[in-house]
């Protein structure tokens, strides 16, 4: 059996074979794999006994449930209004100045991935991002900067 | 029309207010019918922004036959410029924990959720490790009651209640025709009471005191107090809970920087009020309704920047299901860009407000009914500022 498929069956004993436990299913392959292959996929309509056109058109509609690969380290830096009245740019562009990407892209090493999200719930203290499920609220260009260089180190 | 001043108020976040054990042995013994009453007697209305009475929810919810029914708590809190739902369940989520548990008893349901945005997810630890210990408690109560976290994915449209049921259901977020409502068909389409974190808290808070207290603040139309997120220009940032029925003049005085050129009461999806209207517009449900967050511009904010930025907010979450609001977000953002480089003449906006009020009637759901609020007030107040 592949990894992808110990991981999904594993997902499914825990949270039970019905749709109900899709969402919880695909967020558990997300988060050890970092987005939805298309084995995984596969795998997951298999195993829960549903149209692999279903697991699709259920993943697509949510952001956080990428289908194309995605860093060891997602970085989502707010964008909404708030966080662009408190300078969300210059953080976004030391970020992408220093991973060398653009947003929306995938350092060639595999370990970040640099995006922009919708407000994130820290409006009174942006700008602010998320690394996978951490969260960096009143950052700065610098800090934001510091925060990823403490990553890099990470394996 | 009764006016209140600013008054600060500390129900939510009061610590110590919420002995579990206590409270719930003691609400468990009584009457249903009862706690419905005290809940309706207080005036509560939700908090998540739609103001439905509580307990005509709870009432009707319990009213239905069934052998399933259920209880959700709206964690999604995708609104922009709205935080106070994570810090409630950061700080005391002992509190929401109880007025989901009183909810059920009342209802009839066995089995709670919190629907938690993934946004939130680092929260996902504490939560489950104090849910551990509440749910231990329920079987020592022998109350036949559970609760569990499902998370979200990023959608602020999962935020709707019906979008929601679809999304814990296994399904794209896609908001349901209504009627049938959630106290008839929510999730599995059974009976469903889904409350505001917050909602749920001042449940308690009337469980535990009766309704008086609570029914002490405010005015007639909205009772109580709410907890309000405070962003923008302003030198105290953060998350307050005042008595509802303030002028927002009064709101301008305390929390604006000296220069506030308007208030977007309600996130992108609410309604922009310019600084000549401060003294006439009333927080509330009489006045303009909030689910909590205020967001304060000074003169040196361009309001097309801020009507822009919403715009791109919801042409990103539009769930693309209905035509109205999938094209007619599409449509208002390129609209004022056109406008905005002289493609287009002046009097082209009023073409777009049209479009917007058409979107409150055709489209599906809240999302696309509310976009012309923001649209129209910022239009309206800061024409200039849209067009040159
Ligand atoms: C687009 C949209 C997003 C919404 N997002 C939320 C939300 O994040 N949290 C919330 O409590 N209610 C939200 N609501 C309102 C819910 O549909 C529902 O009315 C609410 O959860 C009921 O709880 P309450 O009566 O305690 O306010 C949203 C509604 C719409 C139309
Ligand atoms: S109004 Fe917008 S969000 Fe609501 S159902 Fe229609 S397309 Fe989806
Ligand atoms: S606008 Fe960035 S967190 Fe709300």
């Amino acid at each position: 059996m592949s990894k992808t498929e110990t991981l999904v069956r594993a997902l499914v004993d825990k949270h039970g074979k019905s749709r109900n436990s899709l969402m919880p299913v695909l967020q558990g392959v997300v988060k050890e794999e970092r987005y939805l292959s298309e084995e995984a996929m596969l795998e997951v309509a298999r195993e829960l006994d549903i149209s692999a056109a279903d697991v699709f058109g259920t993943a697509s509609f949510y952001t956080f449930l990428d289908t194309v690969p995605r860093g060891s380290y997602v970085i989502r830096v707010c964008k909404t209004i708030a966080c662009h009245m408190a300078g969300k740019d210059v953080v976004i562009d030391a970020l992408s100045d220093m991973l060398k990407i653009k947003v929306g892209e995938t350092t060639v090493d595999g370990k970040f991935t640099l995006l922009t999200a919708n407000c994130l719930g820290w409006c009174h203290k942006g700008p602010v991002m998320l690394v996978n499920d951490e969260v960096f609220p009143q950052i700065t260009a610098q800090k934001a900067v510091e925060i990823v260089e403490e990553y890099a180190r990470k394996k | 029309m009764e006016h209140k001043t600013i008054k600060k108020v500390d129900i939510i976040f009061a610590k110590d207010t919420c002995n579990p054990r206590e409270l719930l042995s003691k609400t468990l013994q009584r009457n249903p019918d009862d706690i419905i009453l005290d809940i309706i007697d207080s005036g509560l209305k939700g908090r998540g922004g739609a103001g439905f009475p509580t307990g005509l929810k709870w009432k009707f919810t319990r009213n239905e036959v069934s052998e399933d029914k259920y209880v959700i708590c709206n964690a999604d809190e995708g609104e922009p410029g709205t935080f106070k739902d994570r810090e409630i369940l950061d700080q005391v989520p002992e509190k929401v924990f109880v007025g989901m548990a009183v909810c059920g008893y009342v209802i009839g349901a066995r089995e709670g959720y919190i629907y938690l945005r993934g946004e939130y997810n680092f929260l996902l630890r504490s939560l489950n490790a104090k849910l551990e210990t509440f749910n231990a408690l329920m079987k020592e109560l022998k109350f036949d009651f559970h609760i569990s976290i499902r998370s979200g994915s990023g959608a602020y449209i999962c935020g709707e209640e019906s979008a929601l049921f679809e999304s814990m259901e296994g399904k794209r977020g896609e908001p349901r025709n209504k009627p049938p409502y959630p106290t008839r068909a929510g999730y599995n389409h059974k009976p469903t009471a889904i409350n505001n974190v917050e909602t749920l808290v001042y449940t308690t808070m009337i469980t535990r005191l009766g309704p008086t207290e609570f029914k002490a603040l405010g005015t007639q139309d909205s009772r109580g107090s709410k907890v309000f997120s405070v962003s923008g220009d302003t030198p105290i940032a953060g998350i307050y809970e005042l008595e509802l029925g303030m002028p927002l003049a009064d709101f301008v005085d305390s929390f604006g920087d000296g220069d506030t050129k308007a208030v977007q009461v309600g996130g992108a999806s609410g309604h922009c009020v310019p600084r000549k209207q401060f003294r006439d517009t009333i927080i509330g449900f009489e006045g303009i309704p909030t689910g909590g967050s205020m967001m304060i511009f000074n003169s040196s904010r361009s309001m097309y920047n801020v009507l822009h930025d919403y715009l791109e907010f919801f042409t990103e979450e539009s769930c693309g299901q209905c035509t109205p609001c999938r094209v007619g977000c599409q449509q208002l953002l390129k609209g004022i860009e056109a406008v905005k480089r002289g493609e287009r003449k002046p009097d082209y906006l009023e073409e777009l407000k049209k479009l917007a009020d058409t979107m409150k009637v055709a489209a599906k759901c809240g999302l696309g009914q509310s976009v012309a609020n923001p649209f129209n007030s910022i239009v309206n107040n800061f024409r200039e500022e849209i067009i040159y």
